[in-house]
Order: C-alpha cells, then structure tokens, then sequence
C-alpha cells in the first residue's frame, strides 16, 4: 500500500490525494442523493396510499417508470439526452457547466430520484402495515390529513421500515459508482486511473475495496445506531434486539 | 429537437444483437447465481466454523462494494490469474464474454445467497426434525424438503432479484462490452443519434422489466399453498 | 425393548433431565405425563436421538445411545415419531408425504412404497385423501397422515409427541382412535400426551415426570386411581377437574 504515499505523475501530490478526492466525491453524492430521495421518496410513498384523485396514479407512474430501467440508462438521460430535449438555450448552459459539476449535478439528480423511487416503494408498505385503526383514532381527534401523516403516521412507518432503509442507504454509496460513465472522478474512477498511470492494478483497486468496505461498515453502523435510538420499547418488530 | 424514428427501426438489428448478449448475461448470471448462491446459503448453515465463515465473508464483501467495482476487478485481474496458472509470466488475453459471466456469477451469488438464506429461515424448524425423525440424510432431507420449500417461499423475491440482474447488465458498458447499451452507444456515437438511441433502450428496458415484475405480482398471489 | 438408564441432561445451567430411569416391554403402551416444563418431550426425543443426553444410557431394541455415540441414522428406521404439529412437508402431496423416507432412506421401489403408503392410508381413513396437499387438510386428518409416514417405515417403536394438543377438540378423537388401533395390534408405543382418557383405557403404564423427574411409575389403573406421590395427585387434581 506504499503506492497511497507516492507523487502523482503531475507533480501535484501523490495517490493519497487522489483517493481522498474520489472518496470526497463518492460521499457527497452519495449524502446529497439521500436526502433528495428521503424528500421525494417520502412524498411519492404518501401520495400513493393516497384514497384518490390523480396523485396516487402519478405516484405509481413515478415509481414503475424508476424502477424499471436501468441507473445506468437513466444516469445517460439526464446528462445526454435532457439538454437536447430542453429548449436550446437551457440546453447550451446545461452543456456549458464546469466539469465536475457538469457531471455531478445530473448524477446528484438522477441518483436521488432513482432512489426515491425505491424509498416511495418502502415508505408505502411501512404505511400500509400500520392498523387501520390508527388513521381511524386520528381523524376522530380531528387530525387533518398533513398532520395525520407527519405526527402519527409516518413516524411510526419509519420505525417499520427502518431495516429496508439501511439497505437501501448501504445501497446508494455503491451506486455512486455509476457516475464515473458521466466523467464524474469519485472512487471507482479514481482507481482506474491509478491504475492507467502506474499499471499496480492490485494496489490501486485494492485500497479502493477497502474504502468502499469500511463505508459500508460506517453506513450500517449509523443505521443501527438510528435504529436503536428511536426502538419503541416492546414494539421492536422485525429488528428486535436482546 | 425532433426525434428521428428511422434511424431507430435501421439500428434494430444491432440493438437486438446487443440485447441477445444482455439476455445471455442474464442467464447466466441467474443459473451460476443461484447455484452458487445457495451453496453459499447452505455453507452458512454448516457447523464448521471455518466453511460458515468463508461463506459469510464473501458474501458480505461482494454485497458491499459496487457492482462495477468488481467488473473491474475480474476484467483487470483474470489475465493475470490465467497467466500466473499456466506460468506463462504474462496477461493472457482472455475474451470479454467469459470475463462478465465469471463476474455476474459471483457478483450475483451473494445476493441470492441472502435470499436463499431468508428462504432458510422460513421454513418450520420442526421440518428438519420431521426429516431426521425419518431418517433422511442431511442430502436427501436437503434436496427434497428443504430446499424446495425454501425456494418457493422465496420465489417472487428471486424473481425480482433477476429483474435487478438484468438491469445490472447494462454495466458492462465500463467494458466496452456490447449488450444493448452498449450497442446503443456504439451507434449514438457513430450516427450522432444520442437522443433517439438512448431512449430507444430506456422503452426496451421499461416495457421488459415493467412485464416481468407485472408477471412476479401475479405469481405472488398465486403461490399461496392453497387454503383449506 | 427400551431401557432408559439414568439419564441425565443439561442446557446450560438448566437441568432439564435428572438421573431418569425407565424400560418398556415389546408391545407395551407407555403414558408420559406430567405438568409443562417437566421435561417429557425432551426424555421421549433422546429415545430417537433427537436430543442428546448427558450422562447415562439408552438401549432401544439393541442399538445403544449414550453422549459418545454419533451415528444414530440406523436408530430411525425402527424408531417412528410423531410430533405435536405434525410436520408433513407442505409441498408433498399426502401419498409422497408417506413415499418419501420409504424410498429414499429404506430403498423400496416406488410400486412396492406406493402400495404400503395406499394400504396405510386406508388403514388411517385417508384413502379420499391421497393426492391433496396437507394445507387442503384439517389438522386431525394432517396427523393421521403423519402416523401414516411414520408406520411406513416398519418401525418397531412408535414416539408420540403430544399428537393432539395442537388439534381443535372435535378432530382429537379421531387421532386417538388411530393411536388405540395400533396399541390394539401389538405396537410398542411411548406416548406424551395430556389425555388422560386415552391413558387410562389404552396405556399399561404411566410415567408421572416434573422437575426432570421420573417422580412415579405405576400401572394405568393405580395410577389414576391411588396415585402414590403427592405432586402426583396435586398434577391429577388439577386436569380432572375438568
């Protein structure tokens, strides 16, 4: 692992800098994605237990239209094929941004909706596990519909699907991987080229892994930290505890 | 910017070529996954510590890096590993093909492992008493009772995993490999025809995928072991 | 035919068997009964090696069990049980349900497997029954099938777990008549069970356990009617009541 410490062929620094570069942008794409998702995935899910009117159908055109093509097909819509459908001006600007944010904002973009779509999906089913009873007890104190949700209801979802969740975020660092096919240098890409400009393929891709695994280590610790922190007592569920 | 339908229907054959390769991948992909997968599962289960560990490890390390990752891996390093097997001292060049269905496999394997896993638990424990009480050797018991009943309980959740497969496929651009993405991009950049091409395969995805998880809900609810 | 000789067996700091002793004769009916927690379930399962023991040693029909004996497979094909949830395999069809062992562990030939699984099933009262899948069956008829799968094997034991403490009342007799049927035939039968109807009339012996204990032992009559010890007759006060 000698090879982290040594200078890079541009005389700027060595390898090290290079990982932390890629990691740093492995992270905010990873972080910004979520919380676009939470947002988007949590207001996609309620609109679709929705009882009627257009948004629960919007809401399941969302999610199916999401979740059945591919990240990677998506990734190239939003950094191909959206500035030529846009009107030409917007076009050219969008086209005109600064690399890496050129590349960073369509894969921020596109990562966070497509994870919305899978977080909506969760977000559902923890709400439609949760007794009828409940948005019955609600609407007898006099909740209205946004505050039903947001007090009563979603936090106790959250608590269901926390498990899913985890994955899910566990989930989003992996695919930030994708983003190097639109020239963004997180990670992955970062090991590529390592490996381009010292042929120590091992090395390069190895300390990468490792990165990579002691994220997920990160990750899922944070999570179950969560977990246990908001655990009501004797309601653990699924993801009961001694 | 108008969309130019006949660049799309003169592109087809190759498009169509590159998602025969895509569905090869997939099949692959499935058939090694699980099979190694549930060798996976069932090594989990092993009372030797040494067997469950390995298991556990691999399967915890290939579901925590990405998937492109470890293309990367298999793409960079199996030159070498044939190289170093048949002590020849250098890479040897091995096709692309062979390369991807080695990765899927393995990358793959440790989902359905999971799965199978999950499958596992959900079987009654009395089951495996009822098979020892029998007589039945730990094959036997395996084969015939075990895990039938733990695939079937887990079926729609291994379809859908082959749903996510077949998406995953699409990875293997970081390769220049050809399946129908691929192909899409090998003919936008020639024709200049990004727009057409890539949504082109986005519509082939969306109508596939769309179909198969249509059809995993509609064996969900069939699957129940029929009520008295 | 079966000797229990001081047999003892611990989960952890837990005794659950304590030092028991007991034999039954070839053709004999053997009641185990006792208050929850006594530890009958666990003493019958060590006579088939399901459980292991401790200490002591356990002779049935000349194969002998004790803690340094690892291969019990031969054991199972003269020993049957039968369990409380009667564990058919739910996507068998009732006749491979009692194929199953007959082919695989014992080698008959599908025909000669096949005619034994007929003839036994008619013998229960199942013959309308042999190409539904248990979950299309009450629970009493599951059981006799159950019976069924293990008689097919010729054993010269047959163990009986509870067998109808899981059954909604009505079905309970139809099991117990299949029970005295073959303790009518001469069938050398240990049985947990809280019927003390079926004991009295059908079993020669009882074994009173609590604690872990074999605290009595007497004939059906006697014990029933002059139980010696008193947690005995605190035990039979308690379920005669009703």
């Amino acid at each position: 692992m000698s090879l982290l410490f040594e200078p890079t062929p541009d005389g700027a620094g060595r390898y090290l800098d290079w990982i932390v570069s890629g990691l740093g942008w492995t992270l905010g794409l990873a972080l910004g994605a979520w919380t676009i998702a939470l947002v988007v995935g949590t207001l996609v899910g309620v609109a679709r237990t929705l009882p009627k009117g257009i948004l629960p159908r919007l809401g399941r055109v969302y999610v199916e239209t999401f979740r059945n093509i591919p990240l990677l097909v998506q990734m190239f819509f939003w950094y191909f094929v959206l500035p030529e459908l846009l009107p030409v001006r917007i076009g050219m600007a969008i086209k005109q941004m600064d690399p890496p944010w050129g590349s960073f904002i369509p894969a921020l973009i596109c990562l966070g909706l497509f994870t919305a779509a899978r977080i909506a999906e969760q977000v559902r089913a923890g709400l439609q596990a949760l007794p009828q009873g409940q948005i019955q007890a609600a609407s007898a104190l006099g909740f209205a519909r946004g505050r039903m949700y947001r007090l009563i209801l979603l936090p106790q979802a959250f608590r269901i699907i926390l498990p899913t969740l985890t994955n899910e975020f566990m989930t989003i660092f992996k695919n930030t991987s994708v983003a190097l096919t639109i020239g963004l240098v997180e990670l992955t890409a970062t090991a590529r080229e390592i490996n381009e400009n010292t042929f120590r393929t091992f090395e390069a891709f190895g300390v990468v892994t490792i990165v990579y695994l002691v994220i997920a280590l990160l990750a899922w610790q944070i999570m179950s930290r969560i977990e246990r922190a908001v655990q009501l007592p004797a309601l653990a569920g699924g993801s009961a505890r001694p | 910017m108008m969309v130019d339908l006949s660049a799309i229907a003169a592109a087809m054959p190759y498009l169509l070529n590159g998602l025969w390769f895509t569905v090869q991948i997939t099949v692959v992909g499935v058939t090694g996954g699980i099979v190694f997968g549930s060798l996976l599962a069932v090594a989990r289960l092993s009372r030797n510590r040494i067997v469950s560990s390995l298991a556990t490890a691999y399967v915890n390390l290939m579901r925590s890096i990405p998937l492109i990752l470890v293309i990367f891996w298999v793409f960079f390093l199996v030159p070498w590993a044939i190289g170093w097997m048949t002590h020849s001292g250098r890479p040897v060049a091995v096709g692309a093909s062979l390369t991807i269905f080695v990765t899927f496999v393995l990358f793959e394997a440790a989902y359905y492992a999971e799965i199978v896993r999950a499958g596992f638990r959900s079987i009654s424990p009395g089951q495996y008493a009822a098979c020892e009480a029998l007589g039945l050797s730990k094959f036997h018991a395996y084969i015939y009772i075990l895990f039938p009943q733990a695939i079937r309980n887990v079926l729609p959740i291994l379809l859908t995993q082959t749903i996510v497969l077949f998406q995953d496929t699409s990875l293997v651009y970081v390769i220049s490999a050809t399946d129908l993405l691929g192909a899409a991009t090998k003919v936008a950049q020639r024709d200049g025809r990004l727009v057409e091409m890539y949504l082109t395969v986005g519509v082939i995805y969306f109508v596939i995928c769309y179909a198969a998880s249509q059809f995993v809900k509609q064996l969900q609810g069939r699957l129940a072991y029929g009520v008295r | 035919m079966i000797e229990i000789s001081h047999v003892s067996k611990s989960y952890g700091a837990f005794q659950v068997l304590k030092d028991c002793c007991a034999s039954v004769a070839r053709g004999e009916v053997v009641v185990i009964c006792g208050p929850s927690g006594s530890g009958k379930s666990t003493l019958i399962k060590t006579v088939n090696g399901l459980e292991t023991i401790d200490s002591g040693e356990i002779n049935v029909g000349g194969f002998r069990l004790a803690p340094d004996v690892a291969n019990v497979a031969a054991l199972r094909r003269s020993v049957g049980m039968v369990f409380q949830s009667f564990e058919l395999f739910p996507h068998l069809t009732v006749l491979s349900n009692v194929t199953i062992a007959q082919t695989k562990v014992l080698k008959r030939s599908r025909a000669a497997a096949e005619e034994k699984a007929r003839s036994l099933l008619a013998r229960v009262g199942l013959s309308a029954h042999i190409a539904k899948y248990p979950a299309q069956l009450s629970g009493g008829q599951q059981q006799r099938v159950a019976i069924a799968r293990a008689l097919a094997l010729d054993p010269e034991v047959m163990l009986f777990d509870e067998p109808t403490s899981a059954l909604d009342p009505e079905m309970v007799n139809e099991v117990l008549d299949v029970m005295t049927g073959l303790a009518r035939q001469g069938m050398t039968m240990v049985c947990v069970t809280h019927e003390m109807g079926f004991a009295r009339s059908v079993a020669n012996r009882v074994l009173f356990m609590d604690g872990g204990e074999i605290v009595e032992t007497a004939d059906a009559i006697t014990f029933f009617d002059a139980p010696r010890s008193e947690r005995a007759k605190t035990f039979l006060a308690k379920i005669l009541k009703h």
